[in-house]
């Protein structure tokens, strides 16, 4: 029993630590970047704690300093974070009848990283809602902290050091890599990539993730109906 | 901005951002989810990271400027190949880190 748990908790770590790496190399930047806006580590602290969401908190803090009102940084914020709701769509398939306790706490840790990290594992098996909130809420610590660190440190740590402003992406192609198990979803992660390219180039914001995705997983479902609809007729024919 | 409209402000931004990661969590996991939107979900991961990395490698986030040959771009070929070769998240992350480092170096 020991040794389960000592082998749940490394893999947790084994899972989460690129996330640290990526969550450390961004987050100091933004308290950096808070604090000169004129946030106190205080508000620096909160609003990693209550939002928690990488780059609408990059957002809010320019608007802020541009002296945006309330209301506009609120509804930016539900834009940018509304690709949420695909990924807690796709994590939901993995986690059926579990607790509104347990998944309301789970939301909480939901973003891009710690989907793309516990989906893939979700998907490989030997994973469950432990070993992913753990990943999620260490992250989830890791972000505050060095946010708030961030807000203290002012520009101690100096620019693209060690390269680890290309951690987080190297994590993402990492994962995408891992994503990819046929032709067809290659294709499709082709076709979304293309499109997000195009889209964020022709209109700035950020739908662009959200609407390249519906457009080539619908196109990814259309032909692999086809394809099955099509072998199925086959062999009854035969 | 007073403390106070600024902690209405984080409040505001935090509901919006929780409800949509937890109403599909909570109202998806207690049905039996149409077969057909199960096949689409699966989909649903490879183009979100793929929509999500393919942007910020090719343009450039000041001019908007598209371009082959940025380094975030160039990078990411021999990162994406030793990712598929070795299947290992912590070392392509390191080898990816490494590559870029390098690429600021050299280029």
């Amino acid at each position: 029993m020991r040794d389960e748990a000592r082998s749940a908790l490394a893999q947790g770590l084994n899972a989460a630590l690129p996330i640290w790496v990526g969550y450390a190399a961004v987050g100091v930047p933004f308290g950096v970047l808070a604090a000169k806006q004129g946030l106190t580590p205080l508000m620096i602290a909160l609003m990693s704690a209550i939002v928690f969401a990488g780059s609408s908190q990059f957002i809010a803090v320019s608007m802020l300093g541009a002296g945006a009102g309330v209301f506009s940084i609120i509804i930016t914020t539900f834009f940018v974070n509304l690709r949420h709701v695909l990924m807690s769509s796709a994590l939901a398939l993995h986690l059926k009848g579990r607790s509104k306790w347990l998944l309301s706490l789970y939301a909480y840790g939901v973003t891009d990283e710690s989907f793309a990290v516990n989906l893939t594992r979700f998907t490989q098996g030997d994973w469950d809602i432990r070993r992913a909130l753990f990943v999620n809420h260490s992250a989830n610590l890791v972000w505050f902290v060095s946010t708030v660190a961030g807000g203290y440190l002012g520009a101690v740590i100096p620019e693209g050091a060690l390269g680890i402003d290309y951690a987080l992406t190297a994590m993402f192609l990492a994962l995408l890599v891992l994503q990819i198990t046929s032709w067809l979803i290659a294709a499709v992660a082709l076709l979304s990539g293309v499109l997000a390219v195009l889209l964020s180039w022709l209109c700035p914001g950020n739908w662009h993730v959200i609407i390249a995705t519906v457009i080539a997983a619908t196109a990814g479902v259309v032909v692999q109906e086809r394809f099955v609809c099509r072998r199925r007729n086959k062999e009854r024919r035969s | 901005m007073s403390f106070t409209v600024y902690l209405i402000c984080i409040v505001g931004m935090g509901l919006v951002t929780y409800i949509p990661r937890w109403l599909p969590l909570i109202w998806l996991s207690r049905r039996e989810i149409n077969p057909l939107f199960v096949r689409w979900l699966k989909f649903v991961p490879a183009g979100i990271l793929s929509a999500l990395v393919l942007p910020s490698l090719l343009m450039n986030p000041a001019t908007r400027e598209l371009s082959l040959s940025r380094p975030e771009f160039l990078v990411a070929m021999p990162t994406l190949a030793f990712g598929w070769w070795s299947r290992s998240l912590g070392g392509t992350v390191i080898v990816g880190m490494l590559l870029f480092f390098l690429a600021g170096k050299l280029l």
